[in-house]
C-alpha cells in the first residue's frame, strides 16, 4: 500500500514536471509585443504654456511613463501664444523622426483644428487635452466643461442656502474659449432650474487676476447682498478673492472656482477660507488616462483619425467639509519622482 | 461788417484750437461721469469712487513712469516685464528661504540694472528706444521665467509685509491710492520745479538744441529710464500686495498698450516735449470711469474694447482736425 502510494506520488511528480516544463519555455508573449510596439516611440506635449500647475503635472507623469517604455518625451512651451503653439505643432509634424503621439491643449475651438487634422494625416495620433476643439482627436481627455459648470453652480446654490438673497455673480474667463462658453452654459442650466436664484452680473476677467479684482469690486459695490461668486479659473480667482477681502465680505460671499487641484493653488486656499469650493481635476488620474490611451493606440493597429472618443475626468466640488489630505496633488512631489 | 466777421471768425478759431486733446478728453470724462451719476444707481457713492481710483492706480503709476520717458522723446516697452518679473523673482527668493533684505536688494539691483541698460543703449549707443526696450523687456521675461522662477504665478509667503501693505486701509482708503497720489505729486514736483525735470521738456522738444545749450542730455536720459523701471517695480509690489501673488502672464496681456493709451489719451504727444502729470490723471480718470460704467452696465467684453477704442479714435481725430501738425513735427516725425 505504502509502496503503491509512493509510486503514485512519483508518477504524479514526473507528470507534474512534464507538464511544467513546456509552460516554462512558453513565456508570456505580452512584454515582447509591448516592447516592440512601444520602444523608441516619440511623444510630444504641447500645452498652452509650461508655466502652470496642470501642464507641469501632466509632464511629470508622462515623462516617467514614456521613459519607462523606452520612448522619448518632449514638451514645447508656447507660453500662452496661439501662434507659437501652432508653430510648435507644424514643426513637430515635419520633424524627422516624426512624433508618434501629439498631446495638445488647444487655446480655443478653431485655431489648431486644421493643423491637427494634418498631423493625423501624417500618421500621428493626436490626443486633445483639457480644452475641447472643433476637431475629432483620437481621444479627448479632460473636463466635461458643461458638467464642471453645473458642479460649480450646485456648490453655489448649496453655499447660499434657502434663506439667502439667492444672488450669484459670475466672473467669466473670456467670451471665445470653449472652457468659458461651456462652463457658463452648465452654470446657467443649474441656476435656471434652481428656485429663485439669479445671476446679477457676469463680467469678464480675461483670465487676469487684476481684472478679476476690479470687476468683482464693482460687482460687490452694486450688489452687496450677493451670496456667492463663481470665478471661472483659479488662476485669476485670487483677484476676486482680494476684492471680497477688501470689501470685508469674507464671511458673507462664498467664492467658488475651478482648477488643476494643486496643493498650494487649491487645497491650501480652501483650508484658509479663500475659496469656499473648488471643482478640481484629479490630475494624476487624468494623466494616467493619457498614458493608457498612448499605450493602447500604439499597440492596437488603429490608424490615426480612425476613431474618436471622449475620456472625461471625473470631477467633484471640494469644500472644507469633504477635503482630504489627498484631495490635492503636490507638484514638487510629482516632479521629485523623475529625479 | 466784413471786418467784424473776420475777427469773430478768428476768435472762434482760436477758441476751437485751445480745445486740445486733453480738454476734449476732460469734457468726455465729465459727460460720462455726470450721466452715470444721474442714471446708474450706486455709481456716485464714496465706495465706488474709491474703487474707480483704485482700479487705475497701478496703471496710473506705470503711466507716470512712461510719461517721464515719453516727454523726453522716448518710450519704455520693458515696463510690464520689469514690473512682473522683478516682483516674481523677489517673491521666489523669499519662498526659497532667502532673507527679506537680501532678496529686496537683489530684486532692486535687477530693476536698476535694466533701467541703466535701457538708458545707456539709448543715450550712448544711439539705438532707438523702441528696439532697446522691446529687447530688454523680452530678455527680462525670458531670463527670469526660465532661470529664476518655477511657475507663472508666484505666491507671497504668509505674514510678509507685502500682505500687510495690501490689507492697510488708512481712513478706509486702500494704500494703493495713497501711493499713486504720492508718486503723482512727486512726479509733478520733479517735472515742474527741478532743473532736471524742466530739462526733460527741452530735451524732448529738441535734443540737439538742449545739448548745444549745455544740458547733460545723455545722463538725463539714463535717469529717465531708471525712473520708469523703479515705477514699474512699485506697481508690481502693489499688484502683489493686493492679489497676494504675482502672475507673470500679465506680460502677455494688453497692459502695455493700456499704459501708452493712458498717456496718449490724456494728451501727452508721442513726439515728446509736451504734457505732464495732469494729462496722466485725465487719461487714468477716463479709463477708470469708463471701465467702471461698462462693468456696472454688464457690457460684453468685445463691445467694451470697441467702445474704448472708438473713444480714443474720436479724441485723436478731433485733436488732429483742430491742431494740425506744425512744420517742426512734420519734419522730425513722431517716434
Amino acid at each position: 500500500m505504502r509502496l503503491k502510494t509512493l509510486a503514485a506520488a512519483a508518477a504524479l511528480a514526473v507528470a507534474g514536471f512534464g507538464l511544467a516544463a513546456p509552460v516554462h519555455a512558453e513565456s508570456d508573449p505580452g512584454p515582447a509585443a509591448y516592447a516592440q510596439a512601444m520602444n523608441g516611440k516619440k511623444v510630444i506635449l504641447v500645452p498652452m504654456a509650461m508655466g502652470f500647475d496642470l501642464a507641469q503635472g501632466w509632464a511629470a507623469v508622462l515623462e516617467r511613463e514614456v521613459k519607462a517604455f523606452g520612448g522619448t518625451f518632449e514638451t514645447r512651451d508656447p507660453n500662452w501664444s496661439t501662434e507659437a503653439g501652432a508653430q510648435a505643432i507644424t514643426e513637430a509634424i515635419s520633424s524627422d523622426p516624426k512624433p508618434d503621439v501629439l498631446i495638445v491643449m488647444a487655446p480655443d475651438l478653431n485655431s489648431y483644428s486644421r493643423l491637427l487634422k494634418k498631423a493625423q494625416e501624417a500618421g500621428i495620433f493626436v490626443l486633445l487635452i483639457d480644452n475641447p476643439a472643433n476637431f475629432a482627436p483620437d481621444a479627448y481627455m479632460g473636463s466635461d466643461w458643461t458638467r464642471l459648470g453645473a458642479l460649480e453652480a450646485e456648490a453655489a446654490v448649496a453655499a447660499c442656502g434657502d434663506g439667502s438673497s439667492k444672488k450669484i455673480g459670475l466672473v467669466q474667463g473670456d467670451e471665445v474659449n470653449a472652457t468659458s462658453i461651456y462652463q457658463y452654459e452648465g452654470i446657467m442650466k443649474v441656476l435656471d432650474a434652481a428656485d429663485g436664484f439669479q445671476v446679477v452680473a457676469k463680467p469678464v476677467s480675461n483670465w487676469d487676476p487684476t481684472n478679476s479684482r476690479t470687476v468683482t469690486a464693482t460687482m460687490l459695490q452694486q450688489n452687496p447682498d450677493i451670496c456667492a461668486i463663481i470665478d471661472f479659473w483659479d488662476g485669476d480667482a485670487t483677484g476676486a478673492a482680494a476684492a471680497i477681502r477688501d470689501a470685508g465680505l469674507q464671511d458673507k460671499v462664498k467664492l467658488i472656482t475651478t482648477g488643476g487641484g494643486e496643493q498650494t493653488a487649491d487645497c491650501d486656499m480652501i483650508e484658509n477660507g479663500t475659496y469656499h469650493a473648488v471643482v478640481m481635476t484629479e490630475l494624476v488620474r487624468e494623466a494616467g488616462d493619457m498614458v493608457a490611451m498612448i499605450k493602447y493606440l500604439l499597440q492596437s493597429g488603429v490608424k490615426p483619425g480612425e476613431h474618436s472618443a471622449h475620456i472625461y475626468t471625473l470631477e467633484q466640488a471640494t469644500t472644507k467639509a469633504n477635503l482630504r489630505p489627498d484631495s490635492c496633488w503636490n507638484l514638487k512631489a510629482l516632479q521629485a519622482m523623475n529625479q | 461788417m466784413r471786418a467784424i466777421d473776420r475777427t469773430w471768425g478768428m476768435d472762434f478759431g482760436k477758441h476751437l484750437r485751445s480745445l486740445n486733446q486733453a480738454r476734449i478728453v476732460v469734457a468726455i470724462t465729465v459727460a460720462i461721469f455726470v450721466i452715470a451719476s444721474a442714471t446708474l444707481p450706486g455709481f456716485l457713492t464714496s465706495d465706488n469712487l474709491i474703487a474707480i481710483i483704485r482700479s487705475v492706480s497701478v496703471l496710473g503709476i506705470l503711466a507716470l513712469g512712461m510719461a517721464i520717458v515719453i516727454i523726453g522723446r522716448g518710450i519704455d516697452l520693458s515696463m510690464v516685464a520689469v514690473m512682473a518679473m522683478s516682483v516674481a523673482w523677489y517673491l521666489q527668493l523669499l519662498n526659497n528661504g532667502c532673507g527679506d533684505h537680501a532678496a529686496l536688494a537683489l530684486a532692486l539691483a535687477g530693476v536698476l540694472a535694466i533701467g541703466l541698460v535701457n538708458g545707456f543703449l539709448v543715450a550712448y549707443a544711439d539705438v532707438p528706444a523702441i528696439f532697446v526696450t522691446l529687447a530688454t523687456g523680452s530678455f527680462t521675461f525670458g531670463f527670469v521665467r526660465s532661470q529664476l522662477i518655477a511657475q507663472d504665478a508666484v505666491m507671497v509667503p504668509g505674514d510678509h509685509w507685502i500682505i500687510g501693505l495690501g490689507r492697510a486701509r488708512p481712513a478706509d482708503v486702500p494704500a494703493d491710492i495713497y501711493i499713486f497720489l504720492l508718486l503723482a505729486f512727486a512726479a509733478f514736483l520733479f517735472l515742474r520745479f527741478t532743473k532736471w525735470g524742466r530739462y526733460v521738456y527741452y530735451a524732448g522738444d529738441n535734443p540737439m538744441a538742449a545739448r548745444n545749450a549745455g544740458m547733460p542730455v545723455r545722463p538725463m536720459l539714463v535717469l529717465r529710464y531708471v525712473l520708469s523701471s523703479l515705477a514699474a517695480f512699485v506697481a508690481g509690489l502693489l499688484t502683489a500686495s493686493s492679489l497676494q501673488s504675482i502672475n507673470t502672464r500679465v506680460v502677455n496681456s494688453t497692459l502695455l498698450y493700456d499704459i501708452v493709451l493712458v498717456a496718449v489719451i490724456g494728451g501727452i504727444g508721442l513726439s515728446g516735449g509736451k504734457g505732464g502729470v495732469r494729462n496722466i490723471l485725465i487719461g487714468a480718470a477716463l479709463i477708470g470711469i469708463l471701465l467702471n460704467v461698462m462693468t456696472i452696465l454688464d457690457i460684453p467684453q468685445l463691445e467694451q474694447n470697441l467702445i474704448k477704442s472708438t473713444i480714443l479714435l474720436v479724441a485723436i481725430l478731433i485733436d488732429g482736425l483742430l491742431n494740425p501738425r506744425d512744420e517742426q513735427t512734420a519734419q522730425q516725425g513722431d517716434i
